[in-house]
């Protein structure tokens, strides 16, 4: 399982894992996109490098879907897929596939991602994160 | 229920003050609200913010209040301006967050023969949805205008009328906005967002007055009659507002790491006031609320626009317009001095009581207006405000319905469909940006708004003055 969602209130909680860090944020972004709508539907027809720096995981991971954020709301995307992540002290390099926004029909619209909850664990399995995002 | 809540009355819990509690506690629901209210992590959030350094008197939770992040949704809390704080979590990430009626010279023998049309036309005026894009395209400085100057730059290119400004919380224009504390990524953000409505909860709704409780006051708002339509506008300073409450989180959490490090929840992060920090995040939400008035005054420009197409001439007046995330620096007496505080309220709505100065002169002798939405398709409340919630909540009262279920659980139990269906029997005809995202915002999915008001009117802070009901949704 790549990512599951939990209950909250008024907001998008879910639980994204990955046998290891990359693999982790990697499903953490697909978690989050597909509040929004399927991401296998989405056709990868652009390509956008992304680059995020912060000081702990949290942080980056913070920043990393603020930045995905950033890109859907003025670059007027949907992301299908961010592949070659590569993490390094703290810095964060990807690519994302994505296409043009007009070509789906997505349900709602992420606010914000918040820091209500958020954890990034070791498990015997590798990595697990817990977000939510106000929507 | 847990022995730390102590029922003063009938609709007043009370959380001494305990551990690292700062001041007490106090939660203002009905026995009924209050079993749904325990059920999430709202007590446990509501009693962190009373922990906060600097907080007056005690942390509030409104009939409404539901777990949000850091501070609850419903929630008031005050900061010395001194010796406080001010945090971005405690306003929200939907800066100006709130809601404008306007009341019109139509009645529903008028409008429901061509509520269609009317709805089409809305729809069709109003960008809306995840896709929907600004008809405006403006320059580095247009933008800083609206976000330094607020409806000032609406009324200067004919987007406004003078009374509009009038009848707007801060007229529209908070003093303390600089543009230049916005980043460059909000302002993207922003850009191609100013005058459109959003999606989730946002809406706009062709209402008609269904019941009237006080004629008098009703009347002086400019509510004459029953069965007379107005128009309900509920949406915020989209992703401007967003992008600078993320920017600043981030901006303490680097700042201010040794304090952030010890919150039981990151989102509780503040800047302690007198901070060059604190300072800026003043200027930049200032500024997003200054956005967020523009926006709702260009969809009502829109609205008014689109009445006239169908009807031809006519009188759409705004009766008031409510920010409901936002902070202000207000006066309260405290052990018997006046201080000057930082009223942060995070989905709660300013309630003045008659005689201040901040009410515009045609209100003034009865007191502010309060718009109080319910969720989609439900009966909406004017009230106002009173001098009870002057001493007891920091001139706040509820904000609307409050959310009851997961957009997760309500996506699982209902669908788009059958709930356009079901408005429809009750001849509430809906026009949604998707048809997915209608099951989210179902009206099951949310409190009871009737009893949320009813609290709040025998609490005594908003007193109600009518009940609106739909005719009409553009949904978001």
């Amino acid at each position: 399982m790549k990512f599951k969602y939990l209950p909250h209130t008024s907001e998008a909680k879910f639980v994204a894992y990955g046998s290891n860090i990359v693999g982790v944020f990697r499903n953490s972004a697909l978690a989050m996109f597909n509040i929004l709508g399927d991401t296998t539907k989405v056709k990868p027809k652009k390509k956008i490098n992304i680059k995020v720096t912060a000081k702990n995981y949290e942080s980056l991971l913070y920043d990393f879907l603020d930045e995905l954020l950033f890109l859907h709301d003025t670059k007027r995307i949907f992301v299908h897929d961010v592949k070659d992540i590569k993490i390094k002290d703290f810095e964060l390099t990807g690519t994302v596939e994505c296409d043009s926004l007009k070509n789906y029909d997505l349900k709602s619209e992420i606010k914000a991602i918040t820091y209500n909850g958020m954890t990034i664990k070791k498990t015997p399995k590798g990595y697990e994160a817990t977000v939510v995002v106000d929507i | 229920m847990t022995n730390e809540i102590k029922k003063i009355s009938k609709n007043e819990w009370e959380i001494p003050k305990h551990g690292t509690m700062n001041v007490p506690a106090v939660i203002f629901a009905s026995e009924k609200l209050m079993e749904k209210i325990q059920k999430d992590r709202t007590i446990e959030q509501i009693k962190n913010v009373a922990s906060m350094p600097g907080i007056v008197k005690r942390a509030i939770a409104m009939s409404d209040c539901h777990e949000g992040y850091g501070f609850p949704v419903g929630g008031v809390a005050a900061f010395d301006i001194e010796n406080g704080c001010i945090s971005p979590g405690g306003i929200g990430f939907d800066i100006n967050c709130g809601v404008r009626l306007l009341t019109t010279n139509l009645e529903k023998k008028d409008v429901e023969p061509k509520i269609k049309q009317l709805m089409n036309e809305l729809f069709n005026n109003i960008p809306c949805g995840v896709g929907g894009e600004s008809n405006l395209r403006l320059t580095d400085q247009e933008l800083d205008e609206v976000l330094n100057t607020g409806l000032d730059w609406a009324l200067k290119n004919d987007y406004a009328l003078k009374e509009d400004l009038e009848r707007c919380e801060e007229n529209g224009h908070m003093k303390t906005a600089d543009a230049s504390k916005v980043s460059q990524r909000a302002k993207s953000r922003g850009r191609k967002q100013l005058g459109t409505l959003g999606a989730g909860n946002h809406f706009v709704e062709v209402q008609i007055v269904d019941d009237i409780y006080d004629k008098d006051i009703a009347k002086i708002f400019g509510i004459t009659k029953k069965d007379q339509i107005v128009v309900m506008i509920h949406s915020g300073s989209r992703g401007l507002g967003h992008q600078v409450c993320s920017d600043y989180l981030r901006a303490i959490e680097e700042e201010f790491g040794d304090i952030v490090s010890k919150l039981p929840e990151k989102d509780l992060a503040y800047a302690p006031t007198g901070s060059k920090l604190a300072k800026d995040y003043v200027g930049a939400m200032s500024s997003s609320a200054n956005f967020g008035w523009c926006n709702r005054q260009l969809i009502t420009y829109y609205v008014r626009k689109s009445f006239n197409t169908i009807f031809g001439d006519t009188k759409l007046n705004l009766l008031y317009d409510v920010a409901h995330n936002i902070a202000k620096i207000e006066e309260y007496k405290i052990d018997n001095k006046l201080k000057k505080l930082y009223v942060h309220r995070k989905g709660a709505t300013r309630a003045f009581g008659p005689g201040h100065k901040e009410i515009p002169k045609v209100y003034r002798d009865v007191g502010q207006p309060i718009i109080l939405p319910g969720s989609m398709g439900t009966a909406s409340y004017v009230l106002v405000g009173t001098d009870k919630a002057m001493n007891e909540t920091f001139s706040s009262t509820p904000h609307g319905a409050g959310r009851l279920m997961s957009r997760h659980e309500a996506n699982r139990l209902f669908t788009g469909e059958q709930i356009t269906k079901d408005l429809a029997k009750e001849k509430i005809y809906i026009k949604a940006a998707s048809v997915r995202g209608i099951s989210e915002e179902a009206p099951n999915a949310y409190k009871d708004v009737d009893e949320v008001v009813k609290v709040a009117d025998e609490v005594g802070i908003g007193k109600k003055i009518a009940r609106l009901r739909p005719l009409g949704v553009i949904k978001g």
